[in-house]
């Protein structure tokens, strides 16, 4: 029974428990009890907190049990990325920088889990202050990924993809900055969403680059994916940025998984030179996949899409020197060298060469250059009207198309130590997800089959317009039923990178 | 234009983080191949394009004036990492002289 819990669906997790035939607790064992068989392999969580998970589950039986009605996903375990305030965990960012930090509060979105009865399993590991695309700028160790452990799980957000690919939890979640949700989620096989900027709340989310920053689920379908979507986000007065509307109906959304009628576009610009050719078949597989289930399909250029990448990586580093600056070994976190001798510039200077790993040194550098008198309005400024132009091109789009779509990715996982010297070759993973972080709107990416040339995952990626992200499950929901029932059984069968 | 070391170093400065020399030499080679390919951007006409700081834009967000728990003097000198008489403690921030 243990193994087959941790195959099941959240949803059906959620069924089971709610008609008596599995207890929160069983559940919750069942997946700390797996997470004890591969985690050694897979390294996706930074801290288990097994007592609180365990705890958490007891007492949504004993609500069950008092005749309460409870939420959707109540006793339904998840896996937590360490960018998310926790009291009762740690909270490192995956940095040496914040190693054992006990934050004082919880995140909105922490708190909002906490309230619906969803059992947080423990953090999860991430590229360091959420900057990287496959979890090896960790100060804690790369995570692996479940289809093949000598391949990156991607990143930033990889510990949480590794985790619900390799069965340790049916839920993760994560946040996308530049694509640090979809892209783990494409080259692990899972779903990842980007909801609406805004939608649900930073608070509590240890900043980046706050206007790029958007938390977002990880599930292993598409339905799963829209429960969380709709358990953590809505409104939060404690996050000025959060978006005041009601949070759009995905859940219903999913479970239409119909696209007859809608028109979606092809974006030229997102694929050819540069992409895997087994990613571009499958990517061209879809599309017929979706002309054939009833939609209208087109191409529609985004010519501005071209320069997202440069844009993405002047704006985000601008905001995260100046986010990171309160590192400053004063308050909280690592200090190094107050030997009663230094000043407190030294300390901090100190502090922070030894705190931080190298791509986070980079992109505070990169940041401070962008950002610097001289060099301000040729760098930081134009990156600020290109990202207008992406958001133009993006309105334009959705006046002609319900959705676009794109591949996730340029490839699929790339082995671990491949690019991590090679910051270029790294930033290129994010190519596809970038432009949505710049113009804030939604986007998913659901599996869409096995390159050819390597056998491992490929994600599909749906984008729509702000606060349209009801349409990412719609679609998505409908790929994902059409590609199960082809091939008889769900993508994920077919990882056989854990035993 | 290229980024000289002695630009490195200095960012370095300003950004408060005391690096080795071999970390600025490596940073500098790495900072320089970065900085050409993001000056893409000054490719594009941008003539009269308004920036965008914010893809959402709001403004004047305010929130209900009302009575909120804040931490304890405990609480938030709890993970300092030095205190004294109920406060942080920091190294001098003067010069001594």
């Amino acid at each position: 029974m243990a193994g087959e819990l941790t195959r099941m669906s959240a949803a059906g997790l959620a069924a089971a428990m709610a008609a008596g035939e599995v207890s929160a607790l069983e559940v919750t064992d069942a997946h700390l009890a797996r997470i004890g068989e591969v985690d050694d392999a897979v390294h996706a969580f930074l801290h288990v907190a097994a007592d609180g998970a365990r705890q958490a589950a007891r007492a949504v039986d004993e609500r069950r049990a008092a005749g309460e009605v409870l939420g959707p996903l109540a006793g339904v375990p998840l896996a937590l990325k360490d960018v998310f305030t926790t009291t009762d965990m740690p909270t490192t960012c995956g940095s040496a920088i914040l190693n054992g930090w006990r934050p004082p509060y919880d995140a909105t979105v922490t708190r909002r889990l906490r309230q619906t009865g969803v059992v947080i399993l423990g953090k999860t590991n991430m590229d360091e202050f959420a900057m990287g695309s496959s979890t090896e700028n960790s100060a804690f160790g790369p995570s692996h990924n479940p289809w093949d452990l000598s391949r990156v799980p991607g990143g930033s957000s990889g510990g949480s993809a590794a985790a619900v690919a390799g069965f340790e939890a049916p839920l993760g979640i994560g946040t996308d900055t530049g694509g640090s949700i979809r892209q783990p989620a494409a080259v692990c096989g899972v779903v990842g969403v980007k909801p609406t900027y805004g939608g649900p709340s930073r608070y509590g989310v240890v900043a980046f680059a706050s206007s790029l920053d958007t938390p977002g689920p990880l599930a292993r379908t598409v339905l799963d994916a829209a429960l969380l979507h709709e358990t953590m986000a809505g409104h939060d007065p404690c996050d000025s940025t959060s978006v005041n509307a009601p949070v759009p109906p995905v859940v219903a959304a999913a479970r239409q998984a119909d696209v007859s009628g809608l028109t979606i576009g092809v974006v030229p610009e997102l694929g050819g030179e540069g992409y895997q050719p087994g990613v571009l078949a499958r990517f061209g597989e879809a599309v017929d996949l979706l002309e054939s289930l009833g939609a209208k399909v087109v191409e529609v250029s985004c010519p501005h899409f071209s320069y997202a990448l440069p844009a993405y990586y002047l704006i985000a580093p601008s905001e995260c020197s100046s986010n990171l600056a309160r590192f400053d070994a004063m308050r909280y976190g690592l200090r190094v060298g107050d030997d009663g001798t230094r000043s407190a510039d030294e300390v901090m200077s100190l502090t922070r060469a030894q705190g931080f790993g190298a791509e986070v040194k980079r992109r505070i550098m990169l940041g401070t250059y962008a950002l610097s008198s001289g060099y301000y309005d040729a760098y930081y400024g134009k990156a600020q009207q290109v990202r207008t132009l992406i958001i133009r091109d993006f309105q334009a789009a959705f006046e002609q198309v319900d959705v676009l779509v794109s591949p996730s990715t340029p490839t699929t996982a790339f082995p671990l130590g491949e690019r991590v010297d090679d910051p270029l070759a790294m930033y290129v993973a994010d190519l596809c997800t970038i432009p949505s972080d710049l113009a804030g709107n939604a986007a998913l990416s659901v599996p869409c089959g096995l390159a050819a040339e390597d056998g491992l995952p490929v994600g599909l990626q749906i984008m729509a317009p702000v606060l349209a992200d009801d349409r990412l499950y719609r679609v998505g929901a409908a790929v994902e039923a059409a590609l199960d029932s082809r091939r008889g059984h769900p993508l994920l069968d077919e990882a056989n990178g854990l035993t | 234009m290229p980024i000289a070391r002695d630009d490195v170093a200095h960012l370095a400065r300003l950004s408060r983080m005391d690096l080795a020399e071999a970390e600025l030499d490596h940073l500098a080679a790495q900072l320089d191949v970065i900085i050409s390919a993001v000056a893409r951007v000054q490719e594009v006409a941008v003539e009269g394009v308004p920036p965008t700081s914010h893809a959402v834009p709001l403004v004047n967000v305010f929130r209900d004036d009302v009575e909120w728990p804040c931490l304890s003097a405990e609480e938030a000198l709890d993970q300092a990492p030095a205190v004294e008489q109920q406060r942080f403690r920091v190294p001098r921030i003067l010069a001594e002289d």
